[in-house]
Formats: C-alpha cells, structure tokens, sequence
C-alpha cells in the first residue's frame, strides 16, 4: 500500500523533540568515557591480565592492594580496567589508551621494554618531583633504577621486581641420557652436545627448547637470540647490540651471525620442537603448561619466572618441579669471561601523562611498594627482587627454590637498549631468526636482512663492526 | 505553491534525515578523512614526539618493501582462490542441486551451510585451526585412509586459509544464486528443455544469461568481503610461517600495531582499498555491457 503524503502529519510537532534528543545521543556518543579524572576519588588501573583464565596472580595481588589502599584513604576508591591480550596486543590496546585523556588510565603497567618508546612519545609523567619525597627509593638497586629512566634522565616508573634467564633441565631424561644431574655447561657447544646426546638416548622427547619467529615476539628475541649474542662479546661488557659511546645500533658483526647460526643449528638438526610447533603462537602456553611438566622437553631456556604458574592455586599445580627440574647458567659462546650470560627486563607502574589522578595514583604505587606488599609480589609472581632490604630478607631467599640461583645471575645480567627504535630492532631479530628457523633463508642472508632493516628501523643510526 | 514555501517545506521534509546527516558525517565521513591524511604522515603509535606530513614517502616505501608486495600477490591468490573460484562456484553448484533437491534434503544442506556462515569469523577459525593443525581431524582422516599427513598450516597456509574462507563464505553465494534461481520462469526452462535442450545446453545458454546480474552482484559483494579478511588467517596463522599467509590486511596490522606506524599502515589500508575499487569497477563494467 503506498504511503500517503498525509500520513507523516500527526508527527510534526515531535519533529524539534526528535532532533534534540538524537542531537544529545550524538554528544553523548563522542564524550563517553569522559576523562579518567571526572571523579577526583576514583583512581583507574590499567594491567595486562593472563590470557589463560586459571592464571588469577596479578588479578588476586591487586585486589588485596586495593582492600588495604581503600581502607588506609577513607572515600577513595580503585577501579581496575584490565587488559585481557598477549603482549603484543597489550602494548597495541595500551598506547592507544594513552593517547587521549578521555581513555587514558590513573596508572598503568609497562613493560620496561617499551618504556622509553613510550617516554618519547609524552605518554608518561616524570616522577621525580614525588620520588624526591618517598623514602622508600633509596631502597631501589641502582640498575632497575636505570630501566625506567627516560633519555633525558627523569624517572618514569617504579618497577615491581625484575628477572633473568637460564637453562631449566629434566633431572629424569638427563639420568636417562646418561647426562649428570648437576648439570653445568661452559660453552654454547656444550648445550648443543647434551642436546645431540638426549636425541640419541631418548629419542621420544624434545631435546632443547630455544624460542624462535615472529609468532612469539620479544620471547624469541630475548629469551634466545640475546642470551646468545650478549655471550659472543670479548669481556662481557661492550653492548654487542647498540654502541652506546656513539649512540649507534650495530650492524653486521659477527656475533650476531653466530647467534643466528645456533639457531639454525637447533632446528636444522632437529634438536627442538618441530619447527611448526616453534612457530605456533601458543608454544609459550605448551612449554610451561605441557611440555617441562609432562616430562616431553629436556632442556628449555626460559626466564626465571616459570614457577609463577606451577605454584599452588595457579591452575597448573606442579609443587615437585623443584626435585626434577635441575638449573643451569647459560654459559657465553667459547666459555670466555664473565663465563655465564643473563638478560634482564621486567615491568614498571607508570602514571599516564593524560592521568586524572596522578596524587593518588602514586599514593597506590606506594602501597603496592612497601617492603611486605612488594615482597609478596616478588614471591607471587617469581620475580626477583628490586628492593635491598627484600633481596636481604631471608624469608625471601627460601620462599622458593630457584629464587637464590636466578637472584644471584643480576651480577652477570644486561639490560637491553630499550630505546625507541629497540621495538622495531626487535621484530628484525625475529624475522632473521624465523628465517633461519624455517630454512628459507642461509645465516648470512638472514644477517644482511636484518641489517637492512635495521638501517629503516633506526633511522641510519647504525655503526658497522 | 510558491517558492518560500516549497523551501520551507523541503526544509521540514530534511529535518528528520539532518540528526543522521550529523551522525554519518561524525563518525564515517570524519574518521576516513583522518584515515587519508595519517596516510601521508610518518604518525606513530609510540616512539615520536611529533608527527610530521611526508608526502608519497609511505607509498613510495610499500612499493618497495618486499614484504608488501608479498602481500599483494598473497591477497590476490587468497580473492580467486576462495572468493572467485570457490564461494561463488560450490555456491552456485550448490544452489543448483538444490534446486532439484528433496525438501528434506535442502533443508539439511541449507542448515549445515548456513551455521558455517552464521558463526562468528573468530570461532570459525579456531574450528579450521583444530581441523588443519598437525594432530587435527584432516590428518585423523588421512591417517585412516593410510595418506600421508602434515602440518598443513605450515606447509600450504594460504591454501588451509582459503579453504577456511570457502567453507566459511560458500553460505552467502548459496543464498543468492537460491534467490536467483528462484526467479526463472520455470516455462522458459521447460520449453528450452521440450526442445530437446540437455543439462549443459540449458545452464549455458539459459539460467547463467538470466542469472547474470546476480553472478556479477555476487562476485563484488565475495570479493570485497575476501580482500578485508582479518579475524579468520590471523586465528589460524598470524600471516606465518616467514609471511607465508600474510594477506594485506594482516601485512597492515603488523606495521600499524606491532612496528608502531600508523602512517604506513594507513597508507596501506588506502592501498587495499583502492584494490578494492578496481574490482568494483571491473564489476560494474561487466554488469553494464550487454544490458
């Protein structure tokens, strides 16, 4: 039936009223979320939270914080915006958080490794001005103190522990490789021998586990390629990755050749995981949750937090990791000084430079931060103390097994050139080593393509060596 | 009537569209504009102080990165492959067989395509992801038919990926050429086949010419949704292994989100939609013609 003209009569007089009313949905529509600091007594939280839904740490630590900072500051409140994402994404959501008041949180949880990219963009607030009258900073290492440190020397975060890495071993298919329970290699050539002998001797598990590709991210830059290439340096000082008398990033030299020629080495010979395994997003999830408990992978380099997810009421329960799984450094290239190699990151509470409510946000850094609060952190989470007086406290130090060895590897760690190309310079890495990983591409091609996105990626800053 | 009040009325006929001129101008028309002008900026998600307009300098840098152009051609294979040799055929044919088939039969068959179509991008592909992936059911299968088995998102990603899109988009092809199929008069194939018209005569000569307009309406719509799939390969392959599945619109994730820059990344998504524009056209020519 058509449509009379008419019809639309009896509705005019609504029309203004209709305008109106979608003219406010419009308004409505663009402020939403208006601004973290529209309530002067609600600081917001920003953290990234586990993606496997039985992992409750972070989300358990900050309840009671918050219980504890809500009871000590009458009419406060706390509200969490957590970030559900693997880090990649975390990084990705966060920023873009960042960029405007109307989204960006009081606080935030950063990852030392982007922090200076961070930095440099004005996303985060210098913190001295509160640092100067907190008496608790003196109780800071000086290197973790570093990790926060913007280019022009200000202080951007507090960081929350730190961490370093080294070679988890199956006491169990070591005694059945015929390898000692006390495992310690001096040299790259000893891994990989232990790793040929397991292959021959129990050839139903995976020798070594080396993380690898693009698919894992940073993982594979820093739990792999940099536990190797900063063990390729002469004195176990000079940066082999980014030449900090000249503020240039190196390019071509032939430690990083030989890292990527492990690498190629594990896979080609087929000492890890299938290479489709290494290449799946999820082998980080299969590594601590499948493969080391279940007794299917001998020897994995990984980070000194493993245990945070095999601890009671994490979801994956695994209390006797401590008697099968025995512990080594990770020996430098030819077993030169310092001998044994670690790499250290960890994270930061950050105040957003769009922050609402920066006072009080950092009334919450400071109940996070006491000694106990930090100390049960440190325990929670298998992070390694930042904090003098908790690193000295012996209920610390026999918390956990592990906790001394991966305490006592700081003295032999480095810190990564975390500037703001290091995000870019890091995805190369990984494309070099995929290539290697995969066969597609020789050490030496894979090298040359590394150093050529390496000139993109840092704007020509490069020095060859 | 005169002239002011012609106006006045126009005027009051507008109103009611003017709250969704606003809207559509606020939030569609505004942020592609801004999208085309980070195109032509070096803007990043972190790492810079301050953003700065560069000219062609991103096109200019994708026309030379071999990546992109990787991506290029990944994205054209993944189109025919999926879009125009496997949704709009098996949908077609499907249609077909339908057509004769019993009601029973089409109701079954319409179900299980459609639930394809209807399940959310992600959840499509974590169901492709457990049928291709090594101990998955393809390789269940083939194991009992003693073939041998891979790891088929490591050794043909973009095959396992167009698979997935197929089995993922043949449910839309189906639903229109049903439609159109519908519409023929049935006397026409009748007297084409009283005289003595067989099978292929009569789907040549007869339903593909009558059908034509659908074919063509069919073919942009598949090919537009195929050149922005996203959800799907990034689920079953993040683009890997070594860039292998990387079609354009993961190629543009990974410089816009994972390397920070925007700018590139916009000016990539430009380029995608030009792509996009040139199938429509060749589209729309072929629809023209012959009318």
């Amino acid at each position: 039936m058509p449509v009379r003209p008419t019809a639309a009569r009896p509705a005019r007089p609504a029309l203004p009223t209709l305008l109106a009313l979608s003219l406010a949905a419009a308004a409505t529509l663009t402020a939403c979320g208006s601004g973290s600091g529209s309530d002067p007594d609600t600081i917001k939280v920003s953290f990234k939270q586990s993606t496997d839904n039985s992992i409750k740490v972070m989300d358990t630590y900050l309840a009671d914080i918050k219980k504890q900072f809500e009871k000590a500051n009458p009419g406060k409140k706390v509200e969490f915006v957590p970030i559900k994402a693997p880090d990649s994404e975390y990084y990705t959501k966060l920023q873009q958080m960042l960029r405007s008041p109307k989204t960006a949180p009081d606080l935030v949880y950063e990852d030392t490794f982007l922090i200076n990219s961070d930095i440099t963009s004005g996303y985060l607030k210098p913190l001295d001005p509160y640092l100067a009258k907190w008496r608790d900073w003196k109780q800071f290492i000086d290197t973790a103190k570093e990790a926060a440190k913007g280019e022009d020397g200000k202080t951007y975060g507090i960081p929350d522990g730190t961490d370093t890495r080294g070679l988890w071993f199956s006491k169990d298919i070591f005694k059945k490789a015929g390898l000692p329970a006390d495992w310690q290699p001096k040299t790259w050539n000893d891994v990989l021998d232990a790793a040929r002998t397991i292959k021959q001797k129990a050839p139903d598990v995976i020798p070594l586990n080396v993380y690898t590709g693009k698919p894992v991210g940073e993982a594979a830059t820093m739990q792999t390629f940099e536990m190797l290439l900063y063990g390729t340096t002469n004195d176990g000082n000079t940066d082999p990755l980014y030449d900090k008398s000249a503020k240039k990033w190196v390019a071509g030299s032939q430690g990083f050749k030989d890292a990527l020629t492990f690498v190629e080495t594990v896979y080609e010979e087929k000492l890890g995981p299938d290479v489709s395994d290494a290449l799946d997003p999820n082998v980080m999830t299969r590594v601590r949750g499948e493969w080391l408990p279940q007794g299917k992978l001998a020897i994995a380099l990984d980070g000194s937090w493993l245990p945070q997810d095999w601890l009671p009421g994490s979801g994956h329960e695994w209390p006797e990791w401590s008697d099968e799984l025995g512990l080594a450094a990770m020996p430098t290239q030819n077993g030169q000084a310092p001998g044994k190699v670690s790499m250290s990151g960890g994270w930061t509470w950050s105040i957003p430079a769009k922050a609402g409510n920066p006072d009080l946000a950092f009334e919450f850094i400071k109940t996070m931060q006491t000694k106990t609060n930090a100390q049960k952190w440190y325990v929670a989470n298998s992070g390694i103390a930042v904090r003098n007086d908790v690193a000295k406290d012996p209920s610390y130090v026999n918390a956990q097994p592990g906790i001394k060895f991966f305490t006592d590897l700081v003295a032999s760690t480095h810190y990564r050139p975390a500037y703001p190309a290091y995000p870019k310079v890091s995805t190369a890495v990984q494309e070099a080593m995929e290539g290697v990983t995969t066969g597609d591409m020789s050490v030496e091609d894979a090298a040359k393509g590394y150093d050529e996105e390496l000139r993109a990626a840092a704007d020509d800053q490069v020095i060859e060596k | 009537m005169t002239r002011a009040r012609s106006l006045s009325r126009s005027l009051t006929r507008a109103l009611p569209v003017a709250p969704a001129v606003v809207l559509l101008l606020l939030f569609l028309a505004g942020p592609i504009a801004y999208c085309a002008y980070i195109a032509f900026t070096d803007l990043q998600l972190t790492g810079q102080a301050e953003d700065s307009f560069v000219g062609f300098d991103n096109f200019r840098t994708a026309f030379g990165d071999e990546a992109f152009l990787n991506a290029v051609w990944l994205t054209l294979v993944f189109t025919v492959i999926s879009a125009l040799l496997g949704q709009n055929t098996l949908g077609l044919g499907l249609a077909m067989l339908m057509q004769r088939a019993s009601k029973p039969v089409r109701t079954l068959t319409g179900a299980v395509v459609i639930t394809a179509w209807v399940l959310p991008e992600v959840v499509a592909g974590f169901l492709l992801y457990a049928f291709f992936r090594r101990e998955g059911t393809l390789n269940a299968i083939l194991d009992w038919l003693r073939l041998p088995t891979q790891n088929w998102l490591f050794t043909l990603p973009i095959l396992a990926v167009s698979f997935a899109n197929v089995w993922r988009g043949t449910a839309f092809s189906m639903l229109v050429y049903s439609a159109a199929l519908n519409e023929i008069p049935k006397e026409i194939t009748e007297a084409a086949e009283v005289d003595g018209a067989g099978g292929w005569r009569r789907m040549w000569h007869i339903t593909l010419p009558m059908i034509r307009r659908s074919i063509g309406t069919n073919l942009m719509l598949i090919t537009l949704q195929t050149l922005s799939v996203f959800g799907l390969i990034w689920v079953m392959t993040r683009g890997g292994p070594g860039g292998k599945s990387q079609t354009l619109p993961l190629f543009m994730y990974e410089e816009a989100f994972q390397k920070s820059m925007i700018g590139y990344g916009t000016a990539v998504a430009l380029l995608l939609l030009v792509v996009g524009s040139l199938f429509s056209v060749f589209y729309l020519r072929l629809l023209r013609t012959e009318v």
